[in-house]
Protein backbone atom coordinates (compact mmCIF):
# COMPACT_ATOMS: atom_id res chain seq x y z
CA UNK A 1 0.00 0.00 0.00
CA UNK A 2 1.51 3.75 -1.02
CA UNK A 3 1.94 5.55 1.82
CA UNK A 4 1.39 9.31 1.27
CA UNK A 5 4.36 11.76 2.62
CA UNK A 6 3.24 13.31 5.77
CA UNK A 7 3.74 17.22 5.71
CA UNK A 8 3.99 19.42 8.79
CA UNK A 9 1.03 21.80 8.18
CA UNK A 10 -0.11 25.05 10.39
CA UNK A 11 -3.30 24.05 12.32
CA UNK A 12 -5.56 26.79 13.52
CA UNK A 13 -7.18 26.33 16.85
CA UNK A 14 -10.82 27.43 16.17
CA UNK A 15 -11.90 26.22 19.92
CA UNK A 16 -10.75 25.28 23.07
CA UNK A 17 -12.93 23.14 25.29
CA UNK A 18 -12.20 21.98 29.10
CA UNK A 19 -13.43 18.67 29.31
CA UNK A 20 -12.32 18.01 33.15
CA UNK A 21 -10.26 19.40 35.57
CA UNK A 22 -6.47 18.04 33.67
CA UNK A 23 -7.86 17.51 30.43
CA UNK A 24 -8.95 20.47 27.50
CA UNK A 25 -9.92 19.46 23.55
CA UNK A 26 -8.46 21.59 21.01
CA UNK A 27 -9.91 21.36 17.77
CA UNK A 28 -7.84 22.15 14.81
CA UNK A 29 -8.54 23.81 11.37
CA UNK A 30 -6.36 21.99 8.99
CA UNK A 31 -5.75 23.67 5.40
CA UNK A 32 -4.37 20.22 4.02
CA UNK A 33 -6.97 17.70 6.53
CA UNK A 34 -6.82 14.08 5.36
CA UNK A 35 -9.63 11.52 6.30
CA UNK A 36 -7.96 9.66 9.30
CA UNK A 37 -8.93 5.84 10.79
CA UNK A 38 -10.41 6.61 14.40
CA UNK A 39 -7.68 5.26 16.46
CA UNK A 40 -5.24 7.12 14.97
CA UNK A 41 -3.08 10.38 16.31
CA UNK A 42 -1.20 13.29 14.85
CA UNK A 43 1.94 14.53 15.96
CA UNK A 44 2.13 18.07 17.33
CA UNK A 45 5.56 20.10 17.18
CA UNK A 46 6.65 23.14 18.77
CA UNK A 47 8.88 25.46 17.93
CA UNK A 48 10.81 28.23 20.10
CA UNK A 49 12.25 31.46 19.30
CA UNK A 50 15.98 30.44 18.54
CA UNK A 51 14.93 27.05 16.83
CA UNK A 52 14.55 24.81 19.56
CA UNK A 53 11.53 22.00 18.77
CA UNK A 54 9.68 19.28 20.47
CA UNK A 55 7.13 17.14 18.94
CA UNK A 56 4.83 14.93 20.83
CA UNK A 57 2.01 12.72 19.63
CA UNK A 58 -1.80 12.83 20.39
CA UNK A 59 -5.04 11.21 19.61
CA UNK A 60 -7.33 12.19 17.43
CA UNK A 61 -10.88 12.80 19.60
CA UNK A 62 -13.10 13.66 16.65
CA UNK A 63 -14.71 11.12 13.99
CA UNK A 64 -13.09 11.44 9.78
CA UNK A 65 -16.62 12.39 9.50
CA UNK A 66 -15.57 16.36 10.65
CA UNK A 67 -14.02 16.89 7.78
CA UNK A 68 -11.23 19.66 7.84
CA UNK A 69 -11.14 19.65 11.22
CA UNK A 70 -9.30 17.39 14.11
CA UNK A 71 -10.13 17.56 17.66
CA UNK A 72 -6.90 16.75 20.18
CA UNK A 73 -7.92 16.14 23.37
CA UNK A 74 -4.60 16.74 25.95
CA UNK A 75 -3.81 15.76 29.35
CA UNK A 76 -2.48 18.09 30.98
CA UNK A 77 0.78 16.63 32.96
CA UNK A 78 2.38 18.94 35.69
CA UNK A 79 5.67 18.76 34.69
CA UNK A 80 5.56 18.27 31.19
CA UNK A 81 6.52 20.63 28.33
CA UNK A 82 4.42 20.19 25.71
CA UNK A 83 0.67 20.14 27.34
CA UNK A 84 1.74 23.05 29.99
CA UNK A 85 1.61 24.78 26.97
CA UNK A 86 -1.44 23.87 25.08
CA UNK A 87 -3.67 24.25 28.38
CA UNK A 88 -1.95 27.55 30.01
CA UNK A 89 -0.59 29.25 26.79
CA UNK A 90 -2.51 28.75 23.44
CA UNK A 91 -5.64 30.50 22.82
CA UNK A 92 -8.28 30.45 20.11
CA UNK A 93 -7.06 31.90 16.94
CA UNK A 94 -3.24 30.74 17.62
CA UNK A 95 -1.62 28.44 14.60
CA UNK A 96 0.09 25.07 16.25
CA UNK A 97 2.10 22.87 13.95
CA UNK A 98 1.09 18.86 12.92
CA UNK A 99 1.19 15.92 11.08
CA UNK A 100 -0.58 13.14 10.42
CA UNK A 101 -3.21 10.78 10.45
CA UNK A 102 -0.28 8.34 11.75
CA UNK A 103 -0.63 4.92 13.11
CA UNK A 104 -3.08 2.17 11.50
CA UNK A 105 -3.05 -0.97 13.74
CA UNK A 106 -5.22 0.87 16.66
CA UNK A 107 -7.78 1.72 14.28
CA UNK A 108 -12.04 0.70 14.08
CA UNK A 109 -13.84 1.48 11.56
CA UNK A 110 -17.48 0.18 10.65
CA UNK A 111 -16.69 -2.11 7.87
CA UNK A 112 -14.25 -3.71 10.30
CA UNK A 113 -17.82 -5.13 12.21
CA UNK A 114 -17.91 -5.65 15.62
CA UNK A 115 -18.99 -6.47 18.55
CA UNK A 116 -16.96 -3.30 19.61
CA UNK A 117 -15.76 -3.79 23.02
CA UNK A 118 -13.99 -0.52 24.27
CA UNK A 119 -11.70 -0.47 27.29
CA UNK A 120 -10.08 2.72 28.15
CA UNK A 121 -8.39 4.23 31.52
CA UNK A 122 -8.05 7.91 32.18
CA UNK A 123 -7.18 9.89 29.03
CA UNK A 124 -6.60 6.26 27.18
CA UNK A 125 -10.41 7.00 26.38
CA UNK A 126 -9.42 9.43 23.28
CA UNK A 127 -8.88 7.41 20.60
CA UNK A 128 -11.51 5.10 21.53
CA UNK A 129 -14.16 8.13 21.64
CA UNK A 130 -13.47 8.66 18.17
CA UNK A 131 -14.42 4.73 17.36
CA UNK A 132 -17.56 5.80 18.89
CA UNK A 133 -18.19 9.26 17.63
CA UNK A 134 -17.12 7.52 13.94
CA UNK A 135 -19.74 4.54 14.67
CA UNK A 136 -22.78 7.72 15.45
CA UNK A 137 -21.81 9.55 12.57
CA UNK A 138 -22.46 6.68 10.44
CA UNK A 139 -26.01 5.46 12.08
CA UNK A 140 -23.83 2.22 12.65
CA UNK A 141 -25.96 -0.57 14.75
CA UNK A 142 -22.58 -2.21 15.54
CA UNK A 143 -23.32 -3.49 19.45
CA UNK A 144 -20.57 -1.36 21.26
CA UNK A 145 -19.22 -1.50 24.81
CA UNK A 146 -17.25 1.03 26.32
CA UNK A 147 -15.51 0.25 29.67
CA UNK A 148 -13.85 3.04 31.10
CA UNK A 149 -11.90 3.17 34.32
CA UNK A 150 -11.42 6.85 35.82
CA UNK A 151 -10.18 7.98 39.70
CA UNK A 152 -12.74 9.85 40.48
CA UNK A 153 -16.28 11.37 38.78
CA UNK A 154 -14.74 14.40 38.03
CA UNK A 155 -11.53 12.97 36.06
CA UNK A 156 -14.57 11.10 33.42
CA UNK A 157 -14.13 12.68 30.12
CA UNK A 158 -17.13 13.16 27.53
CA UNK A 159 -19.12 12.15 30.38
CA UNK A 160 -22.60 13.84 28.60
CA UNK A 161 -21.28 13.25 25.13
CA UNK A 162 -21.26 9.24 26.52
CA UNK A 163 -24.41 9.12 28.18
CA UNK A 164 -26.15 11.16 25.64
CA UNK A 165 -24.85 8.60 22.53
CA UNK A 166 -26.07 5.75 25.35
CA UNK A 167 -29.61 7.52 25.51
CA UNK A 168 -30.50 7.18 21.98
CA UNK A 169 -28.82 4.01 20.73
CA UNK A 170 -30.02 0.83 21.95
CA UNK A 171 -27.22 -0.50 20.16
CA UNK A 172 -24.02 1.42 22.46
CA UNK A 173 -23.25 0.88 26.49
CA UNK A 174 -21.23 3.00 28.42
CA UNK A 175 -19.89 1.30 31.89
CA UNK A 176 -17.91 3.55 34.10
CA UNK A 177 -15.36 2.06 37.43
CA UNK A 178 -14.07 4.48 39.82
CA UNK A 179 -11.08 3.35 41.12
CA UNK A 180 -10.11 6.64 43.64
CA UNK A 181 -13.61 7.45 44.66
CA UNK A 182 -17.44 6.48 43.41
CA UNK A 183 -20.00 9.03 43.07
CA UNK A 184 -22.69 9.30 45.97
CA UNK A 185 -25.66 6.40 45.39
CA UNK A 186 -23.22 4.87 42.77
CA UNK A 187 -24.13 1.02 42.29
CA UNK A 188 -21.67 0.48 40.10
CA UNK A 189 -18.58 -0.82 39.68
CA UNK A 190 -16.00 0.46 41.99
CA UNK A 191 -12.13 -0.94 41.50
CA UNK A 192 -9.97 -1.19 39.16
CA UNK A 193 -10.51 -3.74 35.77
CA UNK A 194 -9.92 -6.79 36.43
CA UNK A 195 -10.97 -10.65 35.16
CA UNK A 196 -14.18 -11.36 36.77
CA UNK A 197 -15.44 -7.45 35.41
CA UNK A 198 -14.16 -8.51 31.81
CA UNK A 199 -16.01 -11.67 31.79
CA UNK A 200 -19.22 -9.61 32.87
CA UNK A 201 -18.64 -6.66 30.21
CA UNK A 202 -17.99 -8.92 27.33
CA UNK A 203 -20.15 -11.85 28.27
CA UNK A 204 -22.88 -10.41 25.80
CA UNK A 205 -20.21 -10.12 23.02
CA UNK A 206 -18.79 -13.42 23.51
CA UNK A 207 -15.41 -14.51 21.52
CA UNK A 208 -16.33 -12.62 18.56
CA UNK A 209 -15.94 -9.46 20.16
CA UNK A 210 -13.43 -7.07 18.64
CA UNK A 211 -11.42 -5.82 21.84
CA UNK A 212 -9.34 -2.03 21.77
CA UNK A 213 -7.48 -1.16 24.85
CA UNK A 214 -5.91 2.43 25.68
CA UNK A 215 -4.87 3.63 28.89
CA UNK A 216 -1.86 3.86 31.37
CA UNK A 217 0.75 0.32 30.69
CA UNK A 218 -0.43 -1.01 34.05
CA UNK A 219 -4.21 -1.46 32.80
CA UNK A 220 -3.33 -2.27 29.61
CA UNK A 221 -1.27 -5.16 30.24
CA UNK A 222 -3.38 -6.59 33.13
CA UNK A 223 -6.86 -6.06 31.02
CA UNK A 224 -5.17 -7.72 27.66
CA UNK A 225 -3.48 -10.52 29.68
CA UNK A 226 -6.59 -11.59 31.50
CA UNK A 227 -8.82 -10.94 27.95
CA UNK A 228 -5.92 -13.48 26.17
CA UNK A 229 -5.92 -15.84 29.10
CA UNK A 230 -9.77 -15.91 28.36
CA UNK A 231 -9.31 -17.23 24.70
CA UNK A 232 -10.15 -14.13 23.06
CA UNK A 233 -7.56 -14.36 19.56
CA UNK A 234 -4.76 -12.32 20.26
CA UNK A 235 -5.32 -10.58 16.96
CA UNK A 236 -8.61 -9.10 18.13
CA UNK A 237 -6.93 -7.74 20.89
CA UNK A 238 -5.56 -4.28 20.39
CA UNK A 239 -3.52 -1.73 22.80
CA UNK A 240 -2.06 1.27 22.78
CA UNK A 241 -0.24 2.51 25.78
CA UNK A 242 0.04 5.86 27.63
CA UNK A 243 3.20 5.38 29.65
CA UNK A 244 3.65 7.35 33.14
CA UNK A 245 5.66 9.29 31.04
CA UNK A 246 3.67 11.62 28.58
CA UNK A 247 5.49 14.80 28.77
CA UNK B 1 14.60 21.95 10.23
CA UNK B 2 12.72 25.61 9.85
CA UNK B 3 9.18 25.45 11.70
CA UNK B 4 6.49 28.07 12.88
CA UNK B 5 7.31 29.75 15.84
CA UNK B 6 5.03 28.71 18.55
CA UNK B 7 3.92 32.17 20.24
CA UNK B 8 5.13 32.26 23.79
CA UNK B 9 6.86 28.34 23.43
CA UNK B 10 10.20 28.74 24.86
CA UNK B 11 10.47 24.77 25.21
CA UNK B 12 12.57 23.17 28.33
CA UNK B 13 16.32 23.15 27.79
CA UNK B 14 18.62 20.49 28.83
CA UNK B 15 22.66 21.08 29.52
CA UNK B 16 23.74 20.88 26.16
CA UNK B 17 25.85 17.26 26.85
CA UNK B 18 22.08 16.08 27.07
CA UNK B 19 20.62 17.93 24.24
CA UNK B 20 22.86 17.12 22.11
CA UNK B 21 22.22 12.89 22.65
CA UNK B 22 19.04 13.79 21.89
CA UNK B 23 17.76 12.95 18.03
CA UNK B 24 15.46 15.97 16.50
CA UNK B 25 12.11 16.14 18.15
CA UNK B 26 12.99 13.79 21.07
CA UNK B 27 12.87 14.34 24.87
CA UNK B 28 14.05 12.89 27.54
CA UNK B 29 12.66 10.32 29.71
CA UNK B 30 13.58 9.04 33.00
CA UNK B 31 11.34 5.84 33.16
CA UNK B 32 10.89 2.92 30.40
CA UNK B 33 7.34 3.72 28.50
CA UNK B 34 5.89 0.58 27.04
CA UNK B 35 4.15 0.43 23.98
CA UNK B 36 3.12 -2.25 22.23
CA UNK B 37 0.31 -3.63 19.34
CA UNK B 38 -1.38 -6.45 21.48
CA UNK B 39 -1.19 -8.60 24.59
CA UNK B 40 2.62 -9.38 25.72
CA UNK B 41 3.35 -12.82 25.45
CA UNK B 42 4.78 -15.11 27.96
CA UNK B 43 6.66 -17.68 26.79
CA UNK B 44 8.29 -20.30 29.05
CA UNK B 45 11.93 -20.68 29.00
CA UNK B 46 11.61 -24.65 28.49
CA UNK B 47 9.29 -23.44 25.24
CA UNK B 48 11.68 -20.56 23.74
CA UNK B 49 14.12 -21.02 21.15
CA UNK B 50 15.83 -18.68 18.56
CA UNK B 51 16.50 -19.99 15.33
CA UNK B 52 18.50 -18.38 12.21
CA UNK B 53 17.36 -19.47 9.12
CA UNK B 54 15.81 -17.74 5.49
CA UNK B 55 19.02 -17.32 2.51
CA UNK B 56 21.05 -19.01 4.98
CA UNK B 57 23.19 -22.72 3.87
CA UNK B 58 22.03 -24.33 7.23
CA UNK B 59 19.51 -23.60 9.53
CA UNK B 60 20.21 -23.12 12.78
CA UNK B 61 18.25 -22.92 16.61
CA UNK B 62 19.11 -22.45 19.96
CA UNK B 63 17.35 -23.48 23.13
CA UNK B 64 17.36 -20.98 25.65
CA UNK B 65 20.28 -23.02 27.49
CA UNK B 66 22.45 -23.20 24.17
CA UNK B 67 22.05 -19.59 23.75
CA UNK B 68 22.49 -18.89 27.52
CA UNK B 69 26.27 -20.44 26.91
CA UNK B 70 26.82 -17.94 24.18
CA UNK B 71 29.29 -15.00 24.72
CA UNK B 72 28.07 -12.08 26.09
CA UNK B 73 28.99 -8.24 25.91
CA UNK B 74 27.49 -5.63 28.09
CA UNK B 75 25.78 -2.59 26.20
CA UNK B 76 25.14 0.77 26.66
CA UNK B 77 23.63 2.55 24.15
CA UNK B 78 20.94 5.64 24.02
CA UNK B 79 17.97 4.36 22.82
CA UNK B 80 14.96 6.58 20.61
CA UNK B 81 11.35 5.49 20.28
CA UNK B 82 9.17 7.20 17.73
CA UNK B 83 6.35 7.91 20.03
CA UNK B 84 9.08 10.94 20.70
CA UNK B 85 11.14 9.26 23.87
CA UNK B 86 14.88 8.73 24.40
CA UNK B 87 16.47 7.25 27.18
CA UNK B 88 20.12 7.90 27.65
CA UNK B 89 22.93 5.24 28.59
CA UNK B 90 20.31 2.25 28.98
CA UNK B 91 22.49 -1.16 30.34
CA UNK B 92 21.90 -4.49 28.95
CA UNK B 93 23.38 -7.72 28.21
CA UNK B 94 23.21 -9.51 25.26
CA UNK B 95 24.65 -11.87 22.43
CA UNK B 96 25.87 -9.85 19.56
CA UNK B 97 24.54 -10.80 16.05
CA UNK B 98 27.90 -10.84 14.90
CA UNK B 99 28.48 -13.93 17.12
CA UNK B 100 24.92 -15.39 16.09
CA UNK B 101 26.28 -15.08 12.36
CA UNK B 102 29.30 -17.25 13.35
CA UNK B 103 26.80 -20.20 13.64
CA UNK B 104 25.41 -19.93 10.06
CA UNK B 105 26.46 -19.39 6.46
CA UNK B 106 24.01 -16.86 4.98
CA UNK B 107 23.70 -16.24 1.17
CA UNK B 108 25.53 -13.73 -0.45
CA UNK B 109 21.92 -12.90 -1.78
CA UNK B 110 20.81 -12.68 2.00
CA UNK B 111 21.33 -8.47 2.22
CA UNK B 112 18.02 -8.19 4.34
CA UNK B 113 16.72 -9.40 7.38
CA UNK B 114 13.44 -9.86 8.82
CA UNK B 115 13.43 -10.15 12.47
CA UNK B 116 10.50 -11.97 13.81
CA UNK B 117 8.98 -12.46 17.56
CA UNK B 118 6.36 -14.60 19.77
CA UNK B 119 2.71 -12.71 18.42
CA UNK B 120 3.57 -12.72 15.00
CA UNK B 121 5.68 -8.81 15.19
CA UNK B 122 7.94 -8.61 12.24
CA UNK B 123 10.77 -6.01 11.47
CA UNK B 124 13.16 -5.59 8.92
CA UNK B 125 16.62 -4.31 9.12
CA UNK B 126 19.62 -4.12 6.46
CA UNK B 127 21.90 -7.02 7.64
CA UNK B 128 24.97 -4.57 7.02
CA UNK B 129 23.25 -2.37 9.60
CA UNK B 130 23.41 -5.82 12.13
CA UNK B 131 26.83 -6.55 11.72
CA UNK B 132 29.82 -4.79 13.16
CA UNK B 133 28.50 -4.57 16.92
CA UNK B 134 25.71 -2.81 15.57
CA UNK B 135 22.56 -5.05 17.11
CA UNK B 136 22.42 -7.26 19.47
CA UNK B 137 20.15 -10.13 20.77
CA UNK B 138 19.44 -8.77 25.05
CA UNK B 139 18.44 -11.22 27.99
CA UNK B 140 19.04 -8.82 30.90
CA UNK B 141 18.94 -5.06 31.33
CA UNK B 142 20.53 -3.47 34.45
CA UNK B 143 21.56 -7.02 35.37
CA UNK B 144 18.19 -8.46 35.79
CA UNK B 145 16.17 -10.54 33.59
CA UNK B 146 14.81 -8.61 30.64
CA UNK B 147 10.84 -8.40 31.67
CA UNK B 148 8.38 -9.63 29.44
CA UNK B 149 6.46 -6.24 29.20
CA UNK B 150 10.28 -4.68 28.09
CA UNK B 151 10.60 -7.69 25.91
CA UNK B 152 11.85 -10.69 27.37
CA UNK B 153 12.63 -13.05 27.40
CA UNK B 154 14.50 -11.49 24.81
CA UNK B 155 14.35 -8.64 22.54
CA UNK B 156 16.36 -7.59 19.48
CA UNK B 157 18.29 -4.40 20.34
CA UNK B 158 18.99 -2.05 17.35
CA UNK B 159 20.45 1.23 18.86
CA UNK B 160 20.81 3.38 15.74
CA UNK B 161 17.33 2.70 14.71
CA UNK B 162 14.25 3.70 16.63
CA UNK B 163 13.08 1.36 18.84
CA UNK B 164 10.40 -0.38 17.16
CA UNK B 165 13.12 -2.28 14.99
CA UNK B 166 14.26 -3.63 18.54
CA UNK B 167 11.91 -6.24 18.07
CA UNK B 168 10.62 -7.37 22.22
CA UNK B 169 9.75 -11.41 22.27
CA UNK B 170 12.16 -12.16 19.43
CA UNK B 171 12.16 -15.98 18.00
CA UNK B 172 14.63 -15.70 14.90
CA UNK B 173 16.22 -13.96 12.45
CA UNK B 174 15.18 -14.28 9.03
CA UNK B 175 17.34 -13.44 6.03
CA UNK B 176 15.99 -12.41 2.99
CA UNK B 177 16.80 -11.12 -0.59
CA UNK B 178 14.06 -8.15 -0.19
CA UNK B 179 13.45 -5.55 2.57
CA UNK B 180 10.43 -6.90 3.18
CA UNK B 181 8.24 -4.22 5.42
CA UNK B 182 7.61 -5.53 8.60
CA UNK B 183 4.32 -4.84 10.73
CA UNK B 184 5.21 -1.52 11.37
CA UNK B 185 6.61 -0.54 8.50
CA UNK B 186 3.45 -1.85 6.46
CA UNK B 187 1.69 0.82 8.39
CA UNK B 188 2.87 3.87 7.66
CA UNK B 189 6.27 4.21 9.93
CA UNK B 190 9.66 4.32 7.54
CA UNK B 191 11.35 1.52 6.06
CA UNK B 192 14.89 2.09 7.84
CA UNK B 193 14.01 4.72 10.71
CA UNK B 194 17.26 6.41 11.50
CA UNK B 195 16.10 8.87 14.63
CA UNK B 196 19.41 11.38 13.95
CA UNK B 197 17.27 11.63 9.87
CA UNK B 198 13.95 11.71 11.45
CA UNK B 199 13.02 8.74 9.37
CA UNK B 200 9.61 8.64 11.61
CA UNK B 201 7.26 7.77 8.95
CA UNK B 202 7.42 6.59 5.13
CA UNK B 203 8.66 8.67 2.35
CA UNK B 204 10.58 10.84 5.55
Amino acid sequence: MAQPVLEWQAGTVTAIRPETRQTKSFTLALPKWMAHRAGMHYDVRLTAPDGYQTERSYSIASAPERVGLIELTVERIADGEVSPYLHDVVVTGDQIEVRGPIGGYFVWEVRLGGPLLLIGGGSGVVPLMAMLRHRAAEHATIPARLLYSSRTQDDVIYRDELDAMAAGDKGFEALFTFTRQAPPGWTGYQRRIDGEMLHEVIKPFGEQARVYVCGPTLLVESVANALAQMGLPIERIRTERFGPTGV
Amino acid sequence: MAGLISRGFLGRRRPAEVENRLPPGQYLVTDWPVLSAGPTPHTPLDKWSFTMDGLVGKPVTWSWDQFQKLPTQTYTVDISCVTKWTKLDMKWLGVTVDTLLEAVEVDPAGKYVTAYSDGGYTTNVPLDEMTKGQAFVAYQFGDKPLEPVHGGPARLVVPHLYFWKSAKWIRGLRFMEENEPGFWEQLGYNIHGDPWKEERYSGD
